[in-house]
């Protein structure tokens, strides 16, 4: 079936069974990597992206349910050249090591922020429940808040 | 380079290999009366010697690329999955070569290149076997580039100095990049003498990663994100059961599956090539087979063969008496540990994308074993190893998943079959279901206190299974010369020589499912007996567990010096006491890997009946630290890594099915679970960079038990810890 919905700002059409997780329309029938595939259940938050501004695990959303929405990857967290606060916060406090978790937890974090803009460590546990196997919560707990910090200044 | 050079470079490498290879033969022939010293000694280096990097390190031009913009790019040999490799030897490299580190881009090295690491990325190696040959390649080009540049110039090589990539001499000046141009003949100079530690720019700043903004910004650096044009996707049959095996494949229904284009049906594995990733799946879903099991496991058939005194015994280190047998007053103790099975998780799946044509076989994945993975697929294709061009990319975690590559040679066959490329990868529960697993362990620790309160003997009984045994990285032979598994030792000797008596024996126990390298292999479980044994002999002696560590550990100017600054740099930092103070307690432990000694502090609580970590002090002597934050950065990780294997992670086993077999059910630490708090203090009790990936996963589930036992007065003895 034909979808219709808008990424990152662009709109997109895609001809494809309705059932098909929205994870393999973005990664590979888009091309957009940044988005990852980690268990395919909805149980890590590797393919965390946003759904009109709802944090959603995409490889168990089907893509018939995209109609109409907008849709944002890690690739158009940025504005242009501009990082979001989150990823300039991964910046700063060096967050990543293998890195192929850290979109999920940054499009998450992003999400956060937009209804909790001051999250306390307490919303962090509750809100951020993706696996890093490498494990670097210890930086991205410092990240979330410096996020927070940088957000909250520019706006 | 002359042509001369190159033979006589390539000739001083084989007669190294040929004199190695004599050693292992000498080995396995049979030196049999005095095996017992011999594998000690071996034993004895494995935990505390750097092997020495297995490539070339001869060519710098095999590593370094200038580009006509200036900027050199090092093709790493290593691959990156996380441990900051990349940054590490961005750093040394640019040290020796006098360019800025951001004229410095890292890529893996392609196999086509030459440029080949003989082993693996692993075993905390990276930037410690290639400390000296990395800093020694740059200013080998470094002096190649300036000889090129006074020939190009007209200008005496001494009348010419360096700033930048930029050369100049009288008057005049060239970049790098202008100096290489139209360069093919280089001569290789003997290594001149490298820079004073005093004088490092970059040695020992804490430079961001250089690996930082892709990984930020989601590039497609990884395994998975590999494209080729008009690729397809391939999915294979694995098997659910363990110690069975498959038959009457009947793939009629998933020949109708939308989207198949081809049912391989190969010697080694039945799977389907279709036009997407869950197309693919879907219909391997639908290929029905039968299972032929001889024997029905359950988890405690594999708690049974764990045991000590089972399998095969090696006695690995041996100082004076057993514990029985030692005379004199004193309280003999003795204390039984387990671990579990624990699964490696790593968030990137195994796999590999594989492009058969014109009898050469190109290959983008991520993997820990660049030479093992290309002679694989050779081997398996009935090509020569150049037939294979493997591009390794960024890896989505290793931890010593991607040691064994099967994806690859099923990526090239189903490739081959099709006449396009293929890219076939794990799903999860494949993930899970055939993984190959942290072995699970068994030990018997028994000590002997004198009245004292001196610890006069000390044991360390254990079991474990398959780690580096029965993996590519070891070949089979040597088995038997070894007796113990080199892997599921490590940790386990006694670190505290100033015991009188004190031995540690291996029981290597066969399992009937895949057990293999997982990150800091043995140290985890090994750590975690032998260290709250410890714990318990202190609060036996009434004693101070720092102290009485401290009593045990020899000043001896070498590793008991370096374990001892190590344990005393840690207790300060976190002004360790061994009284609990409101609701929370500290537990100490320490440990040595791979010749880094580590010591770690947890602060510990019980709420609701549950153990929570708030804050984790470190110290870790890796030597010189070559990016402190990325150390810091791995010590962060090994701690919280470590903490999700020794709180939560297990694997089960009924009915020869082993799970869970997916994230949630298999439950491994969160955000929440993690400390709020962690403290690295980096002592550099050596003038080299030594192993740091790992070493740091040795002292966390001791530390949390120990602590547990203070505030509770409960001893846990069993991984995950539960109260």
């Amino acid at each position: 079936m034909k979808i219709s919905f808008n990424i990152n700002g662009e709109a997109q059409s895609v001809d494809v069974d309705g059932q098909t997780p929205l994870l393999w329309v973005i990664r590979d029938m888009l091309s957009l990597k940044g988005t990852k595939f980690g268990c395919g259940k909805a149980a890590c938050g590797a393919c965390t992206i946003h759904v009109n501004g709802e944090a959603v695990r995409s490889c168990s959303y089907a893509v018939k349910f995209a109609e109409g929405k907008e849709i944002t990857t890690i690739e158009g967290l940025s504005e242009g050249d501009n990082m979001h606060p989150v990823q300039q916060a991964w910046i700063e406090e060096i967050v990543p090591q293998c890195g192929y978790c850290q979109p999920g937890f940054m499009m998450a974090t992003a999400a956060m922020l937009e209804k909790i803009p001051n999250p306390t460590d307490e919303d962090i546990d509750n809100n951020i429940v993706n696996i890093c196997r490498c494990a670097t919560y210890y930086r991205m707990r410092k990240a979330i808040h410096r996020a927070a910090e940088l957000k909250n200044t520019n706006t | 380079m002359t042509e001369k050079k190159t033979k006589k470079k390539g000739m001083r490498r084989r007669k190294f290999l040929k004199f190695s290879g004599v050693g292992i033969g000498l080995m396995i022939g049979g030196v049999h009366l005095t095996r017992h010293m011999w594998r000690r000694t071996i034993f004895e280096m494995a935990e505390t010697t750097v092997p020495a990097y297995m490539g070339d390190t001869k060519q710098p031009m095999l590593w370094f690329q200038v580009s006509p913009e200036n900027e050199i790019i090092l093709h790493c040999s290593k691959v990156e999955m996380g441990q900051g490799t990349f940054t590490g030897l961005a750093q040394m490299a640019a040290e020796e070569l006098e360019v800025d580190i951001d004229r410095i881009k890292v890529v893996h090295a392609a196999t086509d290149t030459g440029n080949i690491d003989g082993m693996s990325t692993g075993g905390s190696m990276s930037i410690a076997s290639l400390w000296k040959p990395m800093r020694e390649m740059a200013a080998t080009m470094r002096e190649m580039l300036k000889a090129k540049a006074a020939e190009k110039l007209g200008i005496a090589i001494s009348a010419l100095t360096i700033a930048n990539g930029v050369i100049s001499g009288g008057g005049k000046s060239m970049t790098y990049g202008e100096v290489v141009e139209g360069v093919t003949d280089w001569e290789v100079p003997d290594v001149p003498p490298l820079k004073d530690r005093k004088d490092y720019k970059y040695i020992g700043k804490p430079v961001p990663r250089i690996d930082l903004r892709d990984k930020v910004i989601g590039a497609p650096i990884f395994g998975m994100d590999a494209e080729m044009e008009d690729m397809l996707y391939g999915s294979v049959v694995r098997s659910r059961l363990i110690g069975a095996t498959m038959s009457n494949f009947d793939t009629s229904e998933a020949e109708k599956m939308p989207g198949v284009v081809k049912i391989i049906n190969d010697s080694d594995f039945v799977g389907v090539v279709a036009k997407s990733y869950t197309e693919a799946n879907n219909a391997r879903k639908k290929i029905k087979f039968d299972y032929n099991v001889d024997k029905t496991w359950n988890l405690s058939d594999i708690e049974e063969a764990i045991q000590v005194g089972n399998g095969n015994k090696t006695v690995i280190q041996k100082e004076g008496k057993a514990v029985k047998d030692v005379d004199g007053e004193g309280e003999v103790m003795e204390l039984e540990f387990k671990s579990p099975i624990g699964a490696h998780a790593q968030i990137e799946p195994n796999g590999a994308l594989a492009y058969y044509k014109d009898g050469k076989v190109t290959i983008k994945m991520s993997t820990q074993v660049i030479s093992i993975t290309q002679k694989e697929v050779a081997k398996a294709l009935g090509l020569k190893a150049e037939g294979v061009n493997l591009i390794p990319m960024y890896l989505g975690g290793g931890f010593g998943r991607k040691l064994h590559t099967p994806n690859a040679i099923q990526a090239a066959k189903m490739s081959k079959a099709v006449g396009k490329p293929v890219k076939c990868f794990f799903d999860r529960k494949q993930e899970f279901q055939n993984d190959t697993f942290r072995p699970p362990t068994h030990h018997i620790v028994r000590g002997k206190l004198s009245p004292e309160g001196k610890m006069v003997a000390l044991e360390h009984n254990f079991a474990s299974g398959d780690v580096a045994f029965n993996s590519a990285l070891l070949p089979g032979a040597i088995k038997p010369v070894l007796g113990a598994d080199v892997g599921a030792i490590r940790g386990g000797a006694i670190m505290y020589k100033g015991i009188e008596n004190h031995r540690a024996t291996y029981y290597h126990v066969d399992l009937p499912f895949a057990t293999s390298f997982w990150r800091s292999l043995g140290l985890l479980a090994n750590t975690f007996a032998i260290e709250s044994f410890i714990d318990e002999m202190a609060i036996k002696a009434g004693k101070n567990p720092v102290d009485f560590r401290l009593d045990h550990l020899v000043d001896d100017g070498a590793f008991g010096t370096r374990i001892r600054n190590v344990i005393k740099a840690c207790a300060d930092k976190a002004g360790y006491t061994d009284k609990p103070s409101g609701n929370k307690a500290m537990g100490f432990a320490a440990s040595i890997d791979a010749g880094s000694p580590c010591a770690q502090i947890a602060e510990v609580s019980i709420e609701n009946g549950r153990i929570k970590v708030h804050k984790v002090v470190a110290a870790l002597d890796c030597g010189i630290a070559v990016n402190p934050d990325q150390v810091r950065a791995q010590v962060e990780g090994c701690i919280c890594m470590g903490i999700s294997a020794s709180m939560f992670e297990k694997m089960d086993l009924k009915d020869n099915k082993l799970f869970p077999i997916i994230y949630g059910p298999y439950k491994m630490a969160l955000m929440k679970d993690s400390p709020k708090e962690i403290e690295t203090v980096l002592v550099e009790g050596a003038d080299f960079a030594g192993p740091v990936g790992e070493p740091p996963l040795g002292p966390i589930a001791a530390a949390i038990g120990n602590a547990v036992r203070r505030l509770t007065g409960k001893r846990l003895t069993e991984l995950p810890l539960e109260l």
